[in-house]
This record gives structure tokens, sequence and C-alpha cells, in this order.
């Protein structure tokens, strides 16, 4: 098996990352019977999880429990959100078979924008998060233009796009650092929605919303359930079906719990989880994600089916621009202010996540949950050795094994595939 | 005739689940051509493969023994260096390499200091293409060369390493009728030199016509070893042996009921889309419904051109000319109008342009008529699952589902699965580039058996074929092209080969 199945075929495992993105309208095929089946059924996207969770199981022990504690499972995810929203382009830019070196300096420029009108020139902090967004538009269709239009690889493109940015990113801050921003944009990256309904200790709002997510889980697997049989597809049997619900419950109403326990719901994780349901969609069940998959698996194929290659490009790399702003609007939040050298090497971040997630070097393959789970991979190794306290060069080297040795595992998988041919 | 250059005995070859070769045996005499049939995933390959070393030693059974020594190959280096040398369907060549670099590439030709002596290979080289029958210059980039003269490229290459037995795989899928007959010339010259041959080849005619001996494999075993020296064994014999049974003919019974007119092409011009010269010149042409309407030309006619210039201009610049689809004019800008004017373009390379391999049997099929399946955007995944099963069903594909992935099917299934996706897309016209091009017999005969349908349910048809067999068996008409002008139209019953062949020659002459 060298593709990769819609996400959904792995529900249980994908709660384990951020609970509400269990994209539940993604359930779709592979006909699978039983457990072992559901597993085997793809070993490469399987296996990412099982990584994941041995990943978490490893480090929750080498760091006594700390790991799992409620005030680092809500560090984590205010830690690596940016990380993850530019994943979720990264991962689309990258089935298409292209590359996008600059969005660490997108990220830098739209906080950099954000910053100087409401830090610089005292405007509400709307403006400065609409201002970001727009300037990350305007820059996704620059780059969408060069590579849709006139034909230039992305990777040059997106390069000189690095440099660029980075140079305006400077421009516009003068080379220094704005800083602090009004309360009100800090709450973007660093707010917490608790107490709305009070608790004893705990936050019962957040358990309200977990317990939502999971009914909401359930409802929409449960028509998909129905879709399927009246179209005469197989199922999975009614005990399974329901224990992969309970399965997914208990791991996103654990997580809420952890959370209600620390400082209640993190703002950025709402918005996170709307990005993360959003674009699985986007991507397997919508014409244009359907579009963006033909391009990366076989341009020509797709030019001559219909596929207007150009304009599907084009929006790819917009919306890359559009996730890249967003970002950058979380990331200048968080850091309270405007570095000229924000979101430095972040690309090589997002990069990773999606190829770790399962993504084919030559396009046409990958997924949005993938990539978030090959991004908490990294994110739960970085943190799990921060707590340890091993060195900042350390941590490096092993990252960067990590994501050769998953690229490995996806060439050897192919390789085997291919010769049982 | 005991006297054999190679036997290999015994040889069976498993992978997880299948097992592709099953005892396998095949004797080829020293300086004979030897041709192999079978059809398509009988094992031709995979035996060629355990020949050469590709599958090294170990990982099958049976015992290989080449000029009466036992051998054991771990790799291609290896059976290289005893001399047997195999050229694959899909040429190795690299294509901004020279000739004379692309031939010594991997034993290149060293002078002082193990620099490379460029003289002496340029020299070496030009031998060696003397001696194919290849007039060009060894400095030539490969890239410039068209397919056949790539071809022999890849043999002046296979001389230069000595060789003792030769294995074409599939030499002429590629080839016009003028370069296979040039090639098949070839291969009589280089045994006369004492050099066997061994060919896998899909085209009956060729094999009767050079072979001396042919083994035929169906289902990963040997079924028989006919000589064709007696002059006895036919076509039909050999299919026969293929098949496992008689196939009664190459082409379904129609009867043909053409209706009004549904494709009218008038005037059409093409450019190069970089070179500055016409590759189509006011062609004008129709097609009417339930008529099977042939385009006979040769390679570099201007065939594909003319189809994929109509296809929403998928090829060319400056075109000019005007497509009426039933009477009324069309004038699409890319594929997606053209496809919603009912064209659909079935492409002779469907690997290339006609699938996505990595993708399965159901998201190939809906790939050219996704907005059928699709409400404000979102495809409904279940309806198209239901799609596609209808067209594997109907097309008897042979795949467990539609989850399978297209890449691994055969290439007879891949063409059922190109032409289900643009069934889908509901054509009025349908243009058929090559649709049997390396498929076998069988799965020939149930594309033909689809095309029949077709018109039978009222489409047009206009198929693009190199086989002038193929044409005369479907067609009701047939329009000739040459130099990118129409020369000729002729009822099928008034075509013969002879005389399509003139006609697809005249404009060369007239220019030459």
């Amino acid at each position: 098996m060298t593709r990769t199945v819609p996400p959904s075929s792995e529900p249980e495992a994908q709660t384990s990352t951020a609970p509400k993105d269990v994209a539940p309208a993604v359930a779709l095929h592979t006909g699978t019977s039983d457990v072992r089946a559901l597993l085997t059924s793809n070993l490469r996207q399987s296996g990412i999880y099982i990584a994941f969770v041995a990943i978490i199981a490893l480090f929750t022990v080498l760091t006594d429990g700390t790991l799992l504690s409620p005030g680092n499972v809500t560090n984590i995810v205010l830690q690596y959100s940016y990380i993850l929203i530019l994943a979720i382009g990264m991962v689309i830019v990258i089935i298409a078979g292209h590359i996008d070196l600059s969005v660490g300096s997108v990220v830098a420029l739209t906080g950099a924008v954000s910053a100087v009108l409401v830090i610089r020139q005292g405007m509400p902090w709307w403006v400065g998060v609409l201002a970001a967004l727009a300037t990350g538009l305007a820059i996704g269709a620059w780059q969408g233009f060069w590579v849709a239009y006139v034909g230039i690889p992305a990777f040059i493109v997106t390069l000189a796009g690095m440099l660029l940015f980075r140079g305006l990113t400077l421009q516009v801050l003068d080379n220094i650092s704005l800083s602090p921003f009004p309360p009100g944009y800090g709450r973007i990256a660093s707010g917490f929605l608790n107490g709305l309904i009070g608790g004893n200790g705990y936050d019962a709002f957040t358990l309200l919303i977990g317990g939502i997510a999971v009914a909401g889980y359930a409802v929409s697997q449960y028509r998909s359930r129905i879709a399927r049989i009246k179209y005469e597809q197989p199922v999975e049997s009614f005990p399974l079906f329901v224990a992969k619900i309970v399965l997914v419950g208990a791991v996103v109403m654990y997580f809420a719990w952890q959370l209600a326990h620390a400082r209640g719901l993190p703002i950025v994780l709402i918005v996170l989880a709307v990005l993360i349901i959003a674009y699985s969609v986007i991507t397997t069940r919508t014409v244009f994600g359907r579009q963006v998959y033909a391009i990366g698996g076989n341009l020509a194929a797709a030019t001559l089916s219909g596929v207007k290659v150009r304009a599907v490009n084009f929006w790819i790399f917009v919306n890359m621009g559009f996730l890249a702003a967003i970002a950058g609007v979380v990331f200048s939040s968080r850091s309270n202010g405007a570095q000229p050298s924000a979101g430095n090497m972040f690309e090589l971040d997002a990069i990773a996540a999606a190829f770790i997630g399962g993504a084919a070097v030559t396009g046409g393959v990958g997924t949005v949950v993938g990539a978030m789970v090959g991004g908490l991979i990294m994110a739960v190794m970085s943190n799990g050795m921060q707590l340890m306290g091993v060195d900042q060069s350390i941590q490096s080297v092993v990252k960067g094994l990590v994501l050769l040795l998953a690229v490995a595992f996806d060439v050897y998988n192919k390789r085997r595939a291919g010769a049982s041919r | 005739m005991d006297d054999h250059i190679l036997e290999m005995r015994g040889i069976t070859k498993t992978f997880p689940g299948v097992k592709a070769l099953e005892d396998v045996n095949l004797a080829v005499g020293r300086g004979e051509i030897h041709a192999i049939c079978g059809e398509n995933g009988a094992g031709k390959s995979t035996l060629m493969k355990v020949l050469s070393g590709v599958y090294p030693t170990g990982t099958y059974e049976g015992e290989i023994v080449f000029d009466g020594q036992p051998v054991r190959f771990h790799g291609i280096r290896d059976s290289e260096h005893v001399g047997i040398v195999i050229i694959h369907q899909e040429l190795a060549l690299v294509p901004y390499l020279s000739i004379a670099e692309n031939i010594f590439l991997g034993s290149e030709r060293r002078g002082r200091f193990g620099l490379i002596d460029w003289n002496k290979a340029n020299a070496e080289a030009g031998e060696l293409l003397r001696s194919v029958g290849l007039d060009e210059n060894p400095v030539t980039p490969v890239g410039q060369l068209g397919v056949g003269k790539q071809q022999l490229v890849e043999i002046a290459k296979a001389l230069s390493k000595d060789v003792r037995l030769l294995i074409l795989d599939e030499p002429t899928a590629a080839l016009n009728d003028t370069d296979s007959a040039h090639l098949l010339d070839l291969l009589r010259r280089l045994r006369d030199r004492g050099i066997t041959c061994i060919m896998i080849s899909h085209k009956l005619n060729e094999i009767t016509a050079v072979s001396d001996n042919v083994t035929v494999i169906r289902d990963g075993k040997t079924v028989e070893t006919l000589s064709l020296h007696a002059g006895e064994v036919t076509q039909e014999r050999i299919i026969r042996g293929m098949v496992g049974r008689d196939l009664e003919s190459y082409y379904p019974e129609r009867e043909s009921h053409p209706g009004e007119e549904v494709l009218r092409v008038e005037d059409w011009t093409v450019w190069h889309p970089t070179q500055d010269r016409k590759v189509v010149e006011g062609a004008s042409f129709h097609v009417r419904a339930g008529e099977v309407v042939g385009i006979a030309g040769l390679m570099g006619a201007g065939r594909t051109e003319l189809a994929m210039s109509i296809f929403g201009r998928a090829y060319g610049r400056n075109i000019t000319g005007r497509v009426f689809v039933h009477g009324k004019e069309v004038r699409p800008r890319n594929v997606a109008e053209a496809i919603d004017a009912g064209i659909a373009y079935a492409t002779e390379d469907r690997k290339h342009y006609g699938l996505n391999l990595i993708e399965d049997i159901r998201r190939n099929v809906s790939a050219a008529a996704l907005n059928k399946l699709a409400s404000k955007g979102f495809v409904n995944g279940n309806e198209e699952i239901k799609v596609a099963e209808g067209y594997r069903k109907s097309m008897n594909v042979k795949a467990p589902s539609v989850a399978s992935v297209v890449g691994k099917l055969s290439g007879g299934n891949q063409q059922k699965v190109v032409l289900s996706k643009w069934l889908y897309t509901d054509p009025e016209v349908l243009i058929l580039d090559e649709p049997t091009r390396g498929i076998d017999v069988g799965a020939k005969y149930e594309i033909y058996t689809i095309i029949n349908r077709l018109v039978a349910a009222g489409k047009a048809v206009l198929v693009i074929s190199s086989e002038l067999p193929e044409l005369l068996g479907i067609c009701d008409r047939i329009y000739t092209l040459s130099a990118g002008r129409i020369t000729g139209e002729l009822p099928v019953g008034k075509a013969t080969q002879e005389n399509l062949m003139e006609l697809m020659t005249k404009e060369k002459e007239l220019v030459a």
C-alpha cells in the first residue's frame, strides 16, 4: 500500500492528538471488519499513530508523568499551535507536489505588520489581526502567481520569498523589536475560556465542550455509518463501532479533564480544532481537495482530466499565506510582540511535520491529520526533552534523526509494497 | 538443435501471496531469435528479471545454465558480465546526454589519468551506430532522437558490452511500422553475427516473421515451445496457446448504422508549441453517431497532436479552425470546457497522461467528472464508490475492489479504468488514442467490445492507431494523416493495408 488512506480509517488514534479534531465527516471507506484489519489496513498510517502513542508513553515514563500533567498538556498546545497551523497549509502544498520555504518569514512579516498597527499606531487588536491576514493573503497571491502562472518551481519562488519577506520584516520593524501588545491581543494565544459555568477546582465549561465534541463525533460517525449501509458498503461490526466511539470519547474526555484542571480551554485550541476539522473536510471531501491530490499524483493526467491546474496551484499558495498569517498572529500574540527574527526555521518544523505524518516527497500523498500527528510527535519530543533538561544541541540531533527515520520507514514500506506486486 | 546457449529449468518465483512463476522451463538455442509471448501478467517480465539478475539468486527456485555452466546472478552486473543484456520496454537512456555518453555510461572509455577519452568514445560509438544502421552523430543528445532511434542506441549500447544474449522487452511497442521493420531486420543481422536474441512481444505477426522458436507462457507456467521453421505455426495457433482457447476472431462483429453527424472539424491548423512549424495543417473531418472512424498515420504525422489540440487546446499554439458538436460550434479553451462540450480524449500514454497511478480505481474513474458527484463543492464519496463499482463490473476490470491502486493493475485493466473515466463524463464523441497499445489479445478484444457497445448506444468514436489491421477491423471509415495533412478518406470496405500505407506516406514523398 503506497497510498495513504483518508485519516478516518484510524479514528481512535487521531483523537489522542487533539481531541476536537476528530474530523468525523471524513469517515469514508476501507471496509474493515475487525480491529486487526483496521490496524494493518495501512501500516504507514497506523505506524505513525503507534509511534505517537509510544513516544508519549516513553516520555511520560522518563519525566515521571510530568508530560501528561494538566499544566504541561496545556503548555504543549500553546507552544506548538502555530507550527501545527503552518503544517496544515504545508501538507496541502506538499500533496500538490510543491514546497514552501517562506512560511517562517511570512510569520514574521504578518506579526510585524500587526504589531506596527496595534503597538506603534495604537489601533484596536482586531485591526492588527485583519491586517496580518490581508498581508498573508497578498503574499500567498504573490507566490501563487509566480508558481502557478509563470511556472517557476515553488522551491525557487519560496526561497526568494524567504529572503524577501524577512527583509521586509526588518524594514517594517526598523530592525527593532516591538512589544508589548495590549491585553486583548495577547488573549489569542494565551487566553482561556473558563469559569463560564463555574466548577469545583476544575472548569466545568471545558468539560462541557469536551462532551459536546464527543457527542458531535458520535452523531457524525453514526450518520456516516448509515450512509454507508444505504450504499451497501461494508461497515465494521456494531460492537466495534461502539467500542471505537467509546475509546475516542474516553481519550477526548481525559484530555478535557486535564485541561479543566489546569487553566481551562485555551482559545488557540479552539482555533486549531476548527482549522483541523475544516481542512480535513476540504482535503478529503471537496472537489478542490481532490484536485490537489490529482495534481500531486500525476500533473499531466490531472491537466488532461480537466483540472484547472493553474487556478488550483494559485489557491494552494493563497491558502498557505492565509494560514501563515494566522500562525503569525498566534505567534506574535504568544511572544507578546514582534521580533525581526521571529519565525526563524518554522518552515522546517512544518515541513518535517508533514513528512513525518506520511506525506510523500513526490506529491499526491498525505493527510492533514497525519501532519498534525507528525507535528505533535515533534512537539512531544521537544517538550519531553525540555522537561528532562536535555541540551538544545541533543534535541536538534534527535529531531533530525526522527525525521530521517520516519521518511526512511515510509520508503521501506513502499519498496516492500512494490516488491509484493 | 541441442546446442542451447541458455537453459532455465524449473524456475519458480513467489511473491507474498502470489506465485508469479511456477516450474517454468526455457531453452534457447545458440544464435536463434527466440520469442516469448503470453498475455499481460503471464510472467514474461518476471522471468526475464530472474534471468538478468534483477531478482538475485536465492529469491527464486530452479537453475539457470548459461553456455553450459550453471550461473548464479546477484545483480544485473553479474549477468552483463557473462554477456546477457536486457533492454526494457521503458528505455533507460538519459535524454540530456549524448549518444556516445549514453552508450558508455557505466563503462566509460578511459584514457590517461583515468580521464574519459572522448575522441576514442565518440569514434567507437560511431562504429557501433553504423553496425545498428543508425546514421547519427554520436555527440547528438539522445533526447533529440525519436523513440525508434533511441531503441537502436540501446542496442548499440548492448553491443558495446560484448553481448551474447540480447533480451528485448516489447521492442516495437512504441515504434511505427517503418521503424519496426528496421529493428526486426537488425535482429536478423545480429543473429547472423551469432548474437542470440530473446524477444518478448505482443505482435504475433512480428514473431512469426523473425523468430526461430516461440515459447508461450500462461499464468506463470510454460505452455509450449513451438518451432516456427516448418511454417505450420500460424498466429492463431500461438494465440490458442496464450489464451488457452481459440479466439474466433480478433475483432467482434458489429453492424454499422451511422446516424447524424456528431463531430465536425474544419480547416484545423496547429503550430508546434516551441518550434516554428505547423504540426497539423488544414485538417477537416467528421464523425457520425454510431460510427467508428479511424485515423491512420505514421508516427510523427500529427495524430495525437490533432486530437489533443481539439481537446481543449491541450497541445500546440496558434490553433485555427472550427469544431462543431452536433452542428453547433464549440470553442473550448481548456480541457474542462472540452469535456463540457461533450468531447473526451483517452490518451495513448495512460501511465503518464491518463492515470494517477498512486490512487485507486475509484478516484481515477471520477477524476474527469468530479462535479457530477459533488454538490456545493463537496464530493459524495458513497455515490462515487457506487459509480466506480458499476464501471468495474461492466468493464470487467480485474481487481478485488475499487479501492485497488491502479498502478498495480495490468495494462489492459488500466486501459479499462481510463475508458471508464471518460465514459463517466458522458461524452458525445470519444477520441481513443492507441486504445490497445501494450495490452494483450484477450483484453484487446474486450476493449473492441466496449467500443462497439458505445457506438451501439449512439456515441461517435474516433480511433487513432498505429496498427492498420486494428483500424481495418473495427472502423467504418478511415482517414489517413501524413505530415499533418489529411491525405485520404476511405470507407473500410475499400481500404486495405496497402492503399492506406500509400496515403499515409503520400505527403512525405511530395516533400522529399
